[in-house]
Formats: structure tokens, sequence, C-alpha cells
């Protein structure tokens, strides 16, 4: 059974990760994390799969993540018993064509780019509570689907700010299992709270999160009695370089140094030299990430216990325009080593 | 949580990484220059036969002709990540900002993507620009009427 | 000589373009309607006519100079046929840059396909 402390749900049996895997395009296969990657494309317009347009680009990419990973667990598509997954394109297309074609009872679910650890979260709910027995949580982000639908066109010539983010063309699929079995635990889930604190900038994402990931990272501390010194790593979604060194700060402030935090948006791209400007970004980016290099580590047993939050900002075009400021929220997710519990 | 909107602003702006306006400027200056001087050769090219106003617009064809091509050719973003304000600017820019989005929304169809998004970034200029040449023709108008 | 200053103040008006994107928070969008708008006031009050004078396409090329273009064309306009020249003047003087940007624009989107940016 699961016993809820404030906002924190914990599995005293915990759901586990079975298996995972990770996609991606050419930028993310240069990066640093491409050993860790089960498809890497060169051309993520997948023309040789006669692919129309981005949108559908994007499809096949979560398409790919979640083959690989049904194969890694060594089950057919059939006995998965239901699929969460997001993304970012309207009406969460992106996943709505990947479920097509997969044929897998399917949830759609929408957390920006904290998708990820909002499908894992809902996953092991539900894995924990009985109601699924095998259950795939998993998102994309698509470049170049993302900069047309939110930028410009992607012949357009703009300079990029340096607070700006990019977003990453990747995918991440995880299929979890009810407690018991072999695989990656998950400890405990933290549903965050919105936040807002007046960031109008949507070249500054990071910014506009970090309070969300603060805030969820404060409730979790609160609720379990923990402190950032009982984790190997305290991973965030995507804050970039901005976002990162702001939470670095906060928590300083709060009395909660964190010196292990790592941000998947600086771990997915070299910053420095693959001209990303403060990082990546996009629920694929932590998808990617969770699956590319947290999660066979943990598996490795070269983490113990680690957080995985990822934050999304929760404007729309629209809302944007309106004038109104970017809200932001962050879903924690406590993993444990295999093995370890 | 110890933090409020008004701080976080500043925590925001200190932490935020400003841009490198000299470098950006230097960028924006070559870059936009080398366009007008070539804007500069064309016109004196077609002033050997034509009045100044037709070899101004046939400059802006050629020039407008030049930013498609590139466009196309996938190198007129690529300059612009670095050149910023330098393509923007220019009449090169306004021929991207139509060419662009003509490209990208093709996969919408001709008529609801293409035709419908064409002015989707240069409309505001269109329609501002010719919205302030109406209010000072009739200024202009009425200053002749009372002159 | 013509060269140079077309090429000086052609970059001075993009500098200036520049330092409004590094400094303030408006979009490219916003910034090119400024321009063309400033450009109309500017060839209104008699500031820019001296500038193309002097610098050729260093002053027209940029988006300023499609404002002074509308406004010069309004101006001529309304001087040959009065008040309906409001209407005609701005987009018969500026017809040969849009009409070749929409077709260039349509001929692109024929042969041109949207590009990941690596």
């Amino acid at each position: 059974m699961a016993i809820r402390r404030k906002d924190t749900v914990l599995f005293e049996k915990p759901p586990v990760i079975a298996a995972w895997a990770a996609a991606g395009g050419k930028k993310e296969g240069e990066g640093p994390l491409a050993s860790g990657f089960d498809f890497l494309t060169r051309d993520a317009a997948f023309p040789e799969e006669a692919c129309a347009n981005w949108e559908q680009a994007e499809s096949l990419l979560q398409q790919k993540a979640a083959e690989a990973c049904l194969r890694k667990a060594g089950i057919s598509r059939k006995e998965v018993d239901l699929a969460l997954a997001g993304d970012l394109q309207a009406q969460c297309t992106a996943s709505n064509y990947t479920m097509r074609a997969l044929e897998i009872p399917f949830a759609g679910i929408y957390g920006a780019c904290s998708t990820m650890a909002e499908t894992l979260a809902l996953a092991a709910s539900l894995a924990a509570g009985g109601a699924v027995q095998q259950v795939l949580a998993m998102t994309s982000s698509h470049f170049c689907a993302a900069e047309r639908q939110f930028r410009t066109p992607l012949d357009y010539g703009a300079k990029r700010t340096p607070t700006a983010q990019w977003t990453a063309t990747a995918a991440g699929a995880c299929l979890l299992r009810a407690p018991g079995q072999a695989g990656v635990p998950v400890l405990s889930v933290t549903f965050g709270r919105v936040q807002d604190y007046e960031v109008h900038d949507i070249n500054n994402m990071g910014a506009a999160m970090m309070p969300a990931a603060a805030s969820t990272l404060l409730r979790y501390f609160a609720a379990t009695g923990t402190a950032p010194a009982d984790f190997d790593v305290i991973f965030t979604g995507d804050l970039g370089e901005v976002g990162s060194a702001l939470l670095r700060q906060q928590m300083e402030q709060e009395g909660v140094p964190l010196p292990n935090h790592q941000d998947c948006g600086c771990l997915l791209y070299d910053v420095s030299t693959q001209n990303v400007q403060a990082g990546g970004s996009g629920p694929g980016c932590s998808a990617a990430v969770l699956c590319a290099h947290i999660l066979p580590r943990l598996q490795a047993g070269e983490y113990r216990r680690v957080l995985f939050m990822a934050t999304g900002a929760l404007m729309s075009q629209t809302t944007f325009l309106q004038g109104e400021s970017i809200p932001g929220i962050a879903h924690c997710v406590e993993l444990a080593g295999e093995g370890t519990v | 949580m110890k933090l409020n909107p008004k701080d976080y602003a500043h925590m925001v702006s200190r932490a935020s990484p400003p841009s490198p306006v000299a470098k950006d400027c230097l960028w924006a200056f070559f870059v936009g220059g080398g366009i007008c001087l070539l804007g500069e050769i064309l016109r004196q090219f077609f002033l050997i036969w034509y009045d100044t106003s037709l070899a101004g617009t046939l400059t802006s064809i050629a020039l407008i002709f030049m930013s498609a091509v590139c466009t196309v050719a996938g190198w007129y973003q690529k300059l612009a990540a670095k050149a910023g304000a330098g393509t923007l600017v220019p009449i090169t820019g306004f021929a991207n900002s139509v060419v662009s989005p003509a490209i990208e929304f093709k996969a919408e169809g001709w008529v609801s993507g293409v035709g419908a998004r064409i002015f989707g970034i240069a409309g505001p200029v269109i329609a501002y620009g010719t919205a302030a040449s109406a209010v000072w023709g009739l200024l202009y108008w009425l200053l002749g009427k009372v002159g | 000589m013509n060269y140079l200053w077309a090429f000086v103040i052609g970059g001075a008006i993009c500098v200036v373009g520049q330092l409004l994107i590094d400094y303030t928070s408006l979009t490219p969008a916003r910034i090119l309607t400024g321009y063309v708008v400033s450009g109309v006031i500017l060839s209104a009050v008699g500031l820019y006519k001296p500038l193309v004078d002097l610098a050729g396409a260093g002053a027209s090329v940029p988006l300023l100079g499609f404002g002074h273009l509308l406004a010069q064309g309004v101006k001529q306009a309304v001087d040959q046929c009065g008040l309906p020249g409001i209407f005609t003047g701005g987009l018969t003087a500026a017809a040969g840059g849009i009409a070749a940007s929409i077709l260039f624009g349509l001929l692109a989107a024929l042969i041109g396909k949207s590009r990941d940016q690596n």
C-alpha cells in the first residue's frame, strides 16, 4: 500500500522500472550521453520512412523509444495494460499518433517539460495500487515541431538569446511493473503545485520553472525528513544553466544547499560547444537523460538513491501573447539502485 | 518559500548571462553594412539604364531574390544566428520573413498553410507601414488645403 | 564615396536594431514594425531624404527605407490626385518589393523544404 505524507506518496512495496529506452536525433547523438541511447538517427526527418512532416517525425521518434523499451523488457505490446504519454504538440498529438500505431490502452498526459516525471509518477502509483501490472510511461519532443509551433519557421533568421534553451529531439520510454519484480524501484512520488513568480520572458524558461523546482524539493524534504545528502544526485528536469544557478542560490537561502545537484538540460548536451545557449529543454530532454544516463547507473549500482524531478512551464502561445506570466510545475520521483530495497 | 516576485526579478536578471553586446553589434554592423553595400553596387548597376526610382525598386527585387535563394538553401538562418539585426533590418530580412513561413507551412497546404501564413511575420510591417503612410498622406493633404 | 557611405550608414542602422534587441525585450517583429513606422515619420518630417541622398542603398535597403518609400509614394499620389492618393500612394510605391517577396516566397515553397537546424 502507499502511504501519503503531505504531498508525497511513499510506496511500502515499491513498483519497479523494469525496462527503459531513449531515442534521439543528430545533436543528441553528438552530445555526451550518445552512448546511452538505444536509438539515434542522423536525420530526424525520417525520410527513409516516408515521413511527411515534423509532427509525424516526433511520433516516429516516440515510437522508436517505445518499441526499444518493449524489446528490452522482452514483451509484446499486447501484454502492456496501459500507456501514459504526453508531449509538447497542441492536443498532445505526437503521443496520440504514436499510440494509434501501438494500439495499447492509452491515457494522454500534459505536463509540458515535466511530462516524464508526471507519467512516471502516475504509472508508479497505478502499478503500486494494483490497477495495472505492466504500464508504459513515456514522452517526446522534437526541436523542429516545437520551433514551428511555438517560435518561428525553421528557416527564419533569428538570433537566440543566451538564456534561451534548445528543445531536444528526443524521446524516452519506461516500462513499470507491479512491486516485487526485477528493476529499478520507485520509492516515492511527489506531485508538484503550480508556482508563478511572474516571469514573463519566454526566452528564460529555466528562471520561470525554478520556483516550482525549489518548492517541490522543499515539500519533499519536509514531508519525508530527508536531506540532500541522502541522495547520490538530485536531478532536475530542464532548468538549464540559468535555472540551475538560480535553484542552487534559492536552496542555499532556504538553508538546504544542493551540492549534488545536476540538471538534465546541462547533461544532454555539451553546453559550451553544442550551441544550445543555456542548455536543453523539452519533455524529451529529461526523458532521454533518465533513460540514457540515470536508470543505467541505478541498475549498475553506481547510484543507490536519486531524485528525478522534471520541471515544466505551463503557458501557451496564446497566454504568452495575452501578457500572462509563465507558471511552472515540478514533479519529483525518488528512485533507488536496483536490488537495494 | 523565501521568495517574492519582485526580489526574484532581480535575482533572475543577475543570474542571466547578458548578450555579448559589442560582439553582436560588430556582427550587425559588418553584415548589415555589407548587405547595404551590395545593394548600392546593384543600384549603381541599374542606374546605368534606369531612373533613380526604378533602379531602387530593381535593387530591392534583386536583394529579395538573393534572400529567397539563401533562405531555401538554409544559409540565411545560419548567418542570422550570428548577424542578428544585421540580417533582420535590411529588406533581405523582410524577404526571409515572407519566404520562411511559405516553406515551413507547406505541410498545412497551399491555401491554409502557405497562403494564409506567408505574411504571419511580415504582415504587421505592411499593415502599420501602410497605416502610418496614410496618416501622413492625410496630414499632407490637409497642410496643402491650409497652406 | 557612395559605397563607403552605403556601408557605414547601413551598418549603423543595423547596429541600432541590435542594441534594441540586446537591451530591450522588443521582439524582432516589433522592431521591424517600429522601423517601418519610424521610416514613415522621418520621411514625413523631411529627415530621411537627405540620408538617402548621401548613403543611397545604405538608407533605402534597411526597413526604415521601406517606410520612406511608403511616405514618398503617398506624398506623390496626393500631389497628383488629391485625397484618394492616401489610399493608393504607399502600396503603389512599395508594390515591387511586396510582390517580389510574395512571388519568390511561393516559388521557394515550391522547391524548398523545411530543414532541421543542427
